[in-house]
């Protein structure tokens, strides 16, 4: 009798783990000691391998702030590196806790997957790169042409909408990664590689001759790119949320890395409370009332962030554009911590 | 089993009998499996709705959205995930036959190369089969791909022949013969070609079996089916045109072609399998008893009478079930093509219908359904066959 007693204690001990409700998200990951985060397989700007194997970007500082801001200490992430496939898997399966993985907010992702999009990133939009030596100046030009595309983007819906629209014609080839679809792109297997805008400019920079190809001046979608949690945790989903709004306080603020410790010794309310010197805004979400400290201490505010990354301290050259702070032209907005 | 039916001893529990006993056992593990089975399907959609992810199969007909490099049915992009569906699994269909088609071709003359009495060919064809056994074959698929990719030219430069075949990094074009009506007839005189050759076969064995000559069975059907039909062709004012591929903007337009994808995958596929289907076959030759080649060559048949007459017959019961397992490998190893962007099941249902409808357990589902099909299926075929081919006690 001894199986049959191990069959229904193994059958009982399942029925009991089925029950517990999802764990709270918050909770496991302090116990963990690291944060779980599902980035890019590798695009410049966003995540990527830099000259010492670190990985960098600015999906990797979107992980690194949360961590920082849980743990006091940005090197606390533990990183899954994900193809466009595999992402809202790995984070409806728990595998990952936070997905900062240049996704796209769209209706049919926020709402039918179980997931929940937290905050935007980078206000994006799709693009093509050809090569020079074609001379297409306009994407109105490319009926007939060889697309090379990211599987299961929002790219390749765009793209047949641009298409359709257009009265033009296209073929597709799509490839699991961006790494590949610019090697295909390079081989001349396809005329264009269509990507989000950023995505080009990074991608350009990885070519032999990254001045053989420009990015056409059509922009054919909107793509708000964001960091993104399991739905039905709420204390999970506003720190992930706020998060991303402490570091553009601080930029407004003018509170950077460098002079963070200084502020601290500031005078103003705002900045006060910001950085956990009053108030008990941390408390609110579950941290350290010193997270946004933390934040700022360890990654930097929105404005380093993304000149470091994909702005004028990078290859890619990027302007802010879109992701000015609003007092700049842009449309990123923080909203206040009071 | 009459000794059995003894009346169990009153001294012994219904419970302690060894037959009930056994069967009670048998019916508790059934039982566990069953309920296990459902607690974990339970519970897995039970958490999927509570996650507040969608499920069910009505994805199926929602628009797709997306296009696909090669479809082999007619396919645009408001056409639904249905029929992606259909779509990936004719792919995967046309590129695992045409493989396998290869595979056996190249795997049955290496096999044979590799006990050739020639140093040469014996020597090269273990150097062949050595090599593509122990390289992985998502690399090889990679090496073919970039290797076609990087040696052909754009299609502005085109390698062309007589200006109806071209061959770029877009793919190989030829020419697509557009039938008309009056094809019928060829088709026609092609059926009839095939009645005569089963005839003119029916006749000759007679012949054979009677007075000893050989006729030349195999040239003559080749005639018979290729010049009736030919004929009737030319007779009937020739009822079919030829479409003819031209480079029209970015890339050629008509003609039939076959993608870079599909050339690389077929190549990967047939070279690495034939390794395999190769050694299977040297296995197969090998079991043969020695004796039966010695007494084919005492009676003075020639080399490839023996092979044909003799050796293969004999070894293919040998060959054919290592066989199966190589074409069931070679059909699920086209699943790698994702690697390249063909445009198979796994590429494009398991891969965009499923990261734009996001339902990754009904589609994982499917998708293993398929292969769990299309594997039992070749199994049963072949088995079929390795039944008829296998030695006849009487």
């Amino acid at each position: 009798m001894k199986l049959l007693k191990s069959v229904s204690l193994s059958i009982a001990a399942l029925a009991i783990a089925a029950t517990v409700s999802q764990a709270d998200t918050l909770d496991t990951t302090k116990k963990n000691g690291y944060l779980s985060c599902g980035l890019n397989t590798g695009l410049p700007g966003f995540a990527s391998p830099d000259s010492k194997g670190v990985w960098a970007g600015i999906d990797v500082d979107a992980c690194r702030a949360v961590a920082a801001a849980i743990f006091g200490d940005a090197s606390k992430v533990k990183y899954a590196h994900l193809n466009a496939k595999e992402r809202f898997t790995a984070l409806q399966s728990g595998e990952v806790d936070l997905l900062a993985r240049n996704t796209t907010w769209t209706a049919t992702r926020d709402t039918s997957l179980g997931l929940t999009f937290a905050a935007v990133n980078y206000y994006d939009g799709q693009g093509f790169l050809v090569s020079k030596n074609i001379g297409v100046k306009s994407a109105k030009e490319l009926d007939g042409a060889t697309v090379c595309i990211q599987a299961g983007t929002t790219t390749e819906l765009n793209l047949t909408d641009y298409f359709k629209a257009n009265k033009m014609e296209y073929k597709p080839i799509t490839y699991d990664t961006s790494a590949q679809t610019i090697e295909g792109f390079e081989a001349g297997r396809c005329d264009v590689l269509t990507s989000d805008a950023s995505q080009l400019y990074g991608l350009r920079t990885t070519l032999k001759d990254p001045n053989s190809a420009i990015v056409l001046p059509e922009i054919i979608s909107k793509e708000p790119l964001g960091t993104v949690v399991r739905q039905g945790d709420d204390k999970w989903f506003k720190i992930a949320r706020w998060v991303h709004i402490a570091m553009l306080n601080a930029e407004e603020f003018g509170i950077t890395s460098a002079n963070v410790d200084e502020m601290l010794k500031s005078e103003n309310p705002d900045i006060k409370r910001f950085l956990g010197v009053t108030g008990n805004f941390g408390e609110f979400l579950g941290l350290d009332n010193k997270w946004a400290y933390y934040i700022i201490k360890e990654v930097g505010n929105y404005g380093e962030v993304f000149e470091r990354n994909v702005g004028k301290g990078s290859p890619l050259q990027i302007s802010r554009g879109l992701n000015a702070l609003w007092k700049d032209g842009g449309i990123q907005y923080g909203a206040p911590i009071r | 089993m009459t000794k059995h039916k003894k009346k169990p001893q009153a001294s012994v529990a219904f419970y302690n009998n060894p037959e009930n006993r056994a069967l009670i056992y048998q019916v508790i593990v059934l039982l566990a499996i069953f309920l296990f089975t459902y607690f974990v399907l339970n519970n897995m959609f039970v958490n999927i709705e509570k996650r507040g992810i969608n499920t069910g199969f009505d994805f199926l007909h929602n628009e797709a959205g997306f296009g696909i490099l090669q479809t082999l049915i007619h396919y645009d992009e408001s056409d639904t995930h249905g029929k992606v569906f259909i779509i990936g699994l004719l792919n995967t269909l046309l590129v695992s036959f045409i493989s396998i088609f290869f595979a056996t071709v190249i795997g049955l003359l290496i096999g044979i190369g590799r006990l050739s009495k020639n140093f040469m060919v014996a020597k090269l064809s273990m150097v062949y089969i050595e090599t593509f056994r122990n390289i992985p074959i998502l690399l090889q698929i990679l090496f073919w791909y970039n290797v076609v990719l990087a040696s052909l030219p754009t299609p502005k430069q085109s390698l062309s022949y007589f200006d109806t075949i071209f061959f770029n990094n877009r793919g190989l074009y030829i020419p697509r013969p557009i039938l008309e009506s009056g094809f019928i007839a060829v088709f026609i005189a092609f059926i009839l070609g095939i009645v005569a050759v089963i005839f003119l076969r029916k006749w000759s064995k007679k012949r054979h079996e009677e007075t000893g000559e050989e006729f030349p069975i195999v040239w003559t059907s080749i005639a018979i089916l290729i010049i009736a039909p030919t004929l009737v062709f030319f007779i009937s004012g020739s009822p079919a045109t030829l479409d003819y591929p031209a480079l029209k903007g970015f890339n050629f337009k008509g003609g039939w072609s076959l993608i870079p994808e599909l050339l690389a995958l077929t190549f990967a596929l047939s070279i690495y399998t034939a390794t395999y289907i190769a050694e299977a076959v040297r296995a197969g030759i090998e079991a043969v008893p020695k004796g039966q080649k010695e007494a084919a060559n005492a009676l003075g048949l020639k080399d490839y009478i023996i092979l044909k007459k003799v050796v293969l017959p004999q070894a293919l019961r040998v060959i054919i079930p290592p066989v199966i397992n190589q074409y069931l490998n070679l059909t699920k190893n086209s699943s790698l093509a994702t690697a390249i962007g063909y445009p198979e099941l796994v590429t494009v249902f398991a891969g965009t219908s499923l990261n734009q409808v996001g339902q990754s357990i009904e589609i994982i589902l499917m998708t293993m359904a398929v292969y769990l099909t299309i594997s039992i299926f070749i199994s049963l075929i072949m088995n079929y066959f390795n039944s008829r081919t296998k030695i006849k006690e009487r």
